[in-house]
C-alpha cells in the first residue's frame, strides 16, 4: 500500500528530479574523495558542503510549497520551524562533545558552565542518544505546528491574517531562543561540534555522508509530497485553495486537511534544519528572524509556486545568487533581492518552471491550456475584472 | 578645542575677581591655619566656618585634600600640587600662580581625625549658608545622605534662616534624618519623632524608605520603631500608587509611539487592505527627511535650530508620500487583489529601500538633534516626564485627531471610504478611482514619515529603523480590527500598556514574548479583531 502511494506521485517531473538527485548522490562523493585534486572535475570539500546548504534550503522551500502552492497557506514563520529542527540536532552533537569542551565539564556544555549552572535542565535529558534526537526533530516541530495550526484553522483564521501571525510566532520565538535563561545557549546558540554518530563531523568521508543524506531526505520528502498531491487528499487540498468556502459546503472537514499538510510540511521543515546544523557547524537564534522566513517565500515563488520541482530549483538558484552577490558584490545583493521580489511577482507569477506555459497562453492562436495553477488564474481575471472597474 | 580653553580661561578670570574682594577680609584667617599645629588649625577653621564666606569653601577643600602647605620661606599658607620633582603654587584665595619651589621649600599643613571631622562639618556649614539656593539644595541632600549629626547645629541655623521653601524642605528632611538615627533619638518627645517620620514621609521617595525601614528595624525606642513603621506602610503604598502611574505613563508613551506607526498602515493595510511591507521604511524616509533638514538649519540657519523639526514635518509628509505614491503607481496598482503576492513586492521594495539608504548616507546611525523645546524633564507629583515623551504623545493624538477629520469630514476622504466600499459604483458616480487609490496609498505613506520625524527623537536613525516597527504595526492593526481607526488607537494603547505592566514582573524580553503570544490566542478569539467590521460576505 506504501508502494502504491508512492508511485502514484511519479510523474515525468517526479521521475526527472529524482533522476537528478541519484546523480548527485553517486557523483559528489566520487568526485570529491576519489577523484585526484588535480583533476578539473574534483570537488572540494567546501563545495560539497555548500551544495548541502543549498539542498537543505530546498527541503525547506518543498515543504513551504506544500502548505503554500497546494493548500493556500502563506507561511511566513517556516524558518521557526527549521530552526527548531535544527536546534534539536544541535542539542545532540552537543551532547556529543561530552568532556571536550573549553571547560572540561563531563555533563554540561559550555555556556551552561559559563552561566553557572548546575545541572542539565530536564529539557536535554535524552539528546545523548542520536535516536532520540531524530524523533524530536519530527516531533517538536510537528508538535508545534499542529497545536499552532489546531487553533488557527479551526478559528479560521485565514490569507494575510495567518500570514501575520505566523510571523509573531517565529519573532517570539526569536526573542525566546536570545534569552540566556532558555538554556539553548542565549545569542551564540549552539557551536563547536565535534563529533556525529562518533565520526568526526569535520572529516571529509563525513561531509559527503551529510551530503548524501541531505539528498536521500529531500528525494524522500519529494515522494512523498508528489504522493501526498496526487492521493484524493490532495485533490481536496487543492480545492479549499481555491474555494475553501465551497469545499467546507460540501461537507469536507477543512481544517483536519490544512492540519495534516501543515504539520507534515513542518516535520520537513524540522528535518531540513537538522541537516543543516552539522552541515554548517553552528545553530543560533538568528536563524528564527523573520526576514528568513519571507526568504524562504521567495525561493518558491522563483521557482514556481504549486510545483514541487520549482521550489526545489528556486531554492538552489536563490542561494546560489546569494553565494556569487555577496562574496563579489554585496552591496547590490539586496538590490538583486528586493527586484526579484518585485519582479517575480508581477512578471512570473508562476515562476521559472511556469514560464513556458505563461509564454505558451500569450502566443496567438492557441487556447490556454489547463493550467497547473488554476488560483492564479482566477486571481488574474478577478484582477482584470477589478481593473476594468477601476 | 580653543574654544573651549578661551571660555575655562574667561571663568577663571571671572572667579578670580570674585574672590579678591573677599580675599581681604578672609586672607589673615587662611594665614592663621598654618601656624599652631593642630589645634592652631582647628581655631582657625572654626572662625572661617564663622565668618560664612563661601570663598573660604576651596581654601578648606584644599586642606582637607592635603593640598594646603606653609612657604617655609615668608611662612604663607598656599596651595602647592605635585609637578614632577617641585611644586607648582598658587594662592588659596586669588588661585593666582606663585611660581615653583622644591619640595623642601615647603611644609605641609597636617590633619588628624578630630581636624577631619571639623573640616567636613564646616564645609557643610559653609554650603548650607551659601548664597546660591542650588549650592545649599545640593548640600541638604548631601546631610541627608550621610547624615552626619555634627551638622546638626548649622542645619538648624541654616533652617531658620531659609526663605526658599523647597530648600527649607530639604533641610528640614535632612534635620530629620539626624535626628530619628543619631543619639539624639532616645531624648526626644513623642511629638518630635512624630514630625519627623512625617517629614520624611512627605519626602515620599526611596531614599525616605529606605532610611525609615532602618528606623524601623533599628535598635531606637519602641515608640520610634512603631512610628517609623507605620511611615514605612503609608510610604510603600504611596510609591506603589506613583509606579503603578509611572508604568501607565509609561504604557501610553509606548503606546503613543505605536499608535504613530500603525496608524499610517491603518490607511493602507485598513482601508485599502494593501499589505504593505514597506511600511517601516516610509517611516524610515521620514526620519532621514529629518536629519536632512535638520543639516541644512545646521548649516544655514543654526539660530533657528529649534524650529528644524516644524520644517521636518510637512518634508518628511511629502517626501514619503510621494515615494508612497510612485510605489502605488509602479508596482501595487498591478497587485490589487492578490494581498498575498503584494506582501512579497512590497518586501522586495523595502530591501531595495534599506540597501539604497545604506549605500547613500552609510550603515551608521545618524545624529538628529532635539529641539531646546523638547529636551528636559518635569516632575508631576512622584512622575518624572521627559519633554519628548510628552510631545510625542500629544503629536500622536493630534495625528490621529488629523486623520479622523481628514477620513470623516473632507471630498477627498468621502471618496476614499467611497473606493473601499464598492469601487465600480463609485466609479459610477465619477470618482477617479486610480487616482484616489495613489493618493490613498500616499496618505498611507506620508503619515508614516510623520511619524519618522516623532521616532528619529527616540530611536536611532539607522537604515534599520523601520525593521523594528513594521511587525508591531501589523500586530496593532491586526489586534484593533482592521477598517477601523479606532480599533488601531485601542490596540496601541491597549499592547503598549500591556507590555509596561508586563515589563517589571517579567522582563522586557519575556514580556515581549507574552504579548506576542497573547495576540496570536487572541486572533484566534477574534479573527477580525477587537473592533471587526460587521458583514455577511463569505470570503471566497
Amino acid at each position: 500500500m506504501l508502494l502504491r502511494f508512492f508511485l502514484m506521485g511519479l510523474d515525468r517531473k517526479a521521475g526527472i528530479v529524482l533522476a537528478i538527485l541519484a546523480i548527485l548522490a553517486v557523483a559528489v562523493p566520487v568526485m570529491t574523495l576519489w577523484v585526484p585534486a588535480d583533476s578539473p572535475f574534483h570537488l572540494s570539500v567546501f563545495t560539497v558542503s555548500l551544495l548541502g546548504k543549498y539542498l537543505c534550503f530546498a527541503l525547506l522551500a518543498l515543504a513551504l510549497d506544500l502548505v503554500w502552492g497546494y493548500c493556500g497557506i502563506l507561511s511566513l514563520g517556516h524558518a521557526a520551524f527549521f530552526a527548531i529542527g535544527g536546534y534539536a540536532m544541535g542539542m545532540y552533537l552537543m551532547r556529543q562533545i561530552g568532556p571536550r569542551g573549553v571547560y572540561g565539564n563531563p555533563v554540561l556544555p559550555d555556556f551552561m558552565v559559563f552561566l553557572n549552572w548546575k545541572e542539565l535542565p530536564w529539557y536535554w535529558l535524552g539528546f545523548d542518544h542520536f535516536w532520540f534526537a531524530a524523533i524530536m526533530v519530527l516531533v517538536v516541530p510537528g508538535a508545534l505546528a499542529f497545536a499552532f495550526g489546531w487553533f488557527a484553522f479551526r478559528s479560521r483564521v485565514t490569507g494575510v491574517y495567518l500570514s501575520i501571525i505566523t510571523q509573531a510566532l517565529t519573532f517570539a520565538l526569536l526573542l525566546a531562543f536570545f534569552r540566556n535563561d532558555m538554556g539553548f545557549g542565549g545569542n551564540n546558540g549552539l557551536t563547536d561540534f565535534k563529533d556525529i554518530l562518533g565520526y568526526d563531523i569535520q572529516a571529509d568521508t563525513t561531509r559527503v555522508a551529510l551530503f548524501v543524506a541531505t539528498v536521500a531526505a529531500l528525494a524522500l520528502s519529494y515522494m512523498i509530497a508528489s504522493g501526498v498531491i496526487a492521493s484524493k487528499l490532495g485533490k481536496v487540498l487543492v480545492a479549499l485553495r481555491d474555494a475553501e468556502s465551497r469545499v467546507r459546503f460540501m461537507g469536507y472537514d477543512t481544517e483536519s486537511y490544512k492540519l495534516f499538510a501543515w504539520t507534515l510540511s513542518a516535520c520537513m521543515a524540522g528535518v531540513a534544519g537538522a541537516l543543516y546544523v552539522p552541515q554548517v557547524g553552528i545553530i543560533n537564534p538568528s536563524e528564527f528572524a523573520p526576514a528568513s522566513s519571507i526568504e524562504a517565500v521567495i525561493w518558491v515563488a522563483v521557482g514556481g509556486r504549486g510545483t514541487l520541482a520549482g521550489a526545489i530549483l528556486g531554492a538552489v538558484l536563490v542561494n546560489m545568487g546569494k553565494s556569487y552577490f555577496t562574496g563579489a558584490l554585496p552591496e547590490l545583493w539586496l538590490f538583486a533581492l528586493g527586484g526579484l521580489f518585485v519582479a517575480v511577482t508581477l512578471f512570473l507569477p508562476k515562476g521559472l518552471l511556469g514560464l513556458g506555459a505563461q509564454l505558451k497562453a500569450k502566443l496567438p492562436g492557441r487556447k490556454t491550456a489547463s493550467l497547473p495553477n488554476t488560483q492564479t488564474a482566477n486571481q488574474a481575471t478577478g484582477q482584470t475584472a477589478g481593473q476594468k472597474g477601476a | 578645542m580653543r574654544r573651549a580653553l578661551r571660555w575655562l580661561m574667561a571663568v577663571c578670570v571671572v572667579v578670580a575677581t570674585s574672590t579678591a574682594a573677599y580675599a581681604a577680609d578672609l586672607r589673615p584667617l587662611v594665614q592663621a591655619l598654618g601656624s599652631g599645629g593642630y589645634s592652631g588649625t582647628e581655631k582657625a577653621l572654626a572662625q572661617l566656618s564663622e565668618a560664612g564666606d563661601p570663598a573660604a569653601v576651596p581654601v578648606i577643600e584644599a586642606l582637607q585634600a592635603g593640598d594646603l602647605y606653609v612657604r617655609k620661606a615668608d611662612g604663607a599658607v598656599v596651595v602647592a600640587r605635585k609637578a614632577g620633582d617641585a611644586f607648582t603654587l598658587t594662592d588659596p584665595l586669588t588661585r593666582a600662580a606663585l611660581g615653583e619651589a622644591p619640595s623642601t621649600a615647603v611644609e605641609k599643613i597636617r590633619v588628624n581625625n578630630s581636624l577631619r571631622r571639623a573640616i567636613s562639618a564646616s564645609l557643610g556649614a559653609l554650603t548650607l549658608m551659601s548664597p546660591d539656593a542650588g549650592v545649599r539644595r545640593s548640600a541638604a541632600d548631601a546631610v541627608f545622605k550621610s547624615r552626619d549629626a555634627s551638622a546638626l547645629e548649622t542645619l538648624n541655623a541654616a533652617i531658620a534662616k531659609e526663605q526658599d521653601k523647597g530648600v527649607r524642605a530639604a533641610m528640614e528632611q535632612a534635620r530629620a534624618a539626624i535626628l530619628l538615627t543619631g543619639e539624639a533619638a532616645s531624648k526626644m518627645t513623642d511629638a518630635d519623632i512624630q514630625s519627623a517620620t512625617d517629614t520624611l514621609t512627605a519626602r515620599g521617595d526611596r531614599d525616605a524608605l529606605v532610611l525609615l525601614n532602618m528606623v524601623a528595624g533599628s535598635g531606637a525606642s519602641d515608640v520610634t520603631k512603631k512610628l517609623a513603621a507605620a511611615a514605612v506602610s503609608t510610604l510603600e503604598q504611596k510609591l506603589a500608587f506613583w509606579a503603578a502611574l509611572q508604568n501607565l505613563w509609561y504604557g501610553l508613551s509606548l503606546g503613543s509611539v505605536l499608535l504613530l506607526a500603525a496608524i499610517g498602515l491603518a490607511v493602507t493595510f485598513g482601508v485599502m487592505g494593501v499589505i504593505n511591507m514597506a511600511h517601516g521604511e516610509m517611516v524610515m524616509i521620514g526620519a532621514y527627511t529629518t536629519f536632512l533638514v535638520q543639516e541644512f538649519f545646521r548649516a544655514h540657519a543654526p539660530g533657528l535650530f529649534d524650529l528644524s523639526i516644524l520644517v521636518a514635518l510637512p518634508a518628511a509628509f511629502l517626501v514619503s508620500g510621494g515615494v508612497g505614491i510612485v510605489i502605488e503607481r509602479s508596482v501595487i496598482r498591478w497587485l490589487y487583489g492578490r494581498p498575498l503576492e503584494t506582501l512579497l513586492a512590497t518586501w522586495g521594495l523595502s530591501l531595495a529601500l534599506q540597501q539604497a539608504v545604506r549605500s547613500i548616507f552609510g550603515p551608521t546611525n545618524r545624529e538628529v538633534g532635539a529641539p531646546s523645546w523638547m529636551s528636559g524633564a518635569f516632575e508631576l507629583g512622584g512622575l518624572t516626564i521627559t519633554y519628548g515623551r510628552l510631545w510625542i504623545v500629544v503629536f500622536a493624538f493630534a495625528v490621529f485627531a488629523a486623520l479622523l477629520v481628514a477620513l470623516k469630514r473632507t471630498w477627498f476622504g468621502l471618496s476614499i471610504r467611497a473606493v473601499t466600499q464598492n469601487r465600480p459604483m463609485a466609479n459610477a458616480m465619477g470618482i477617479r478611482t486610480a487616482r484616489v487609490d495613489a493618493l490613498t496609498f500616499g496618505l498611507g505613506s506620508g503619515i508614516a514619515g510623520l511619524a519618522g520625524v516623532a521616532l528619529s527623537q527616540i530611536d536611532n536613525v539607522s537604515p534599520n529603523l523601520g525593521q523594528g516597527y513594521i511587525l508591531d504595526s501589523f500586530m496593532v492593526v491586526v489586534f484593533g480590527g482592521v477598517g477601523n481607526l479606532w480599533g488601531t488607537l485601542v490596540g496601541a494603547l491597549t499592547l503598549g500598556t500591556m507590555n509596561k505592566f508586563l515589563e517589571p514582573y517579567a522582563g522586557a524580553v519575556l514580556g515581549k514574548i507574552l504579548v506576542l503570544i497573547f495576540i496570536i490566542l487572541f486572533i484566534q478569539r477574534r479573527p477580525r479583531g477587537l473592533f471587526a467590521l460587521k458583514g455577511r460576505a463569505v470570503e471566497a
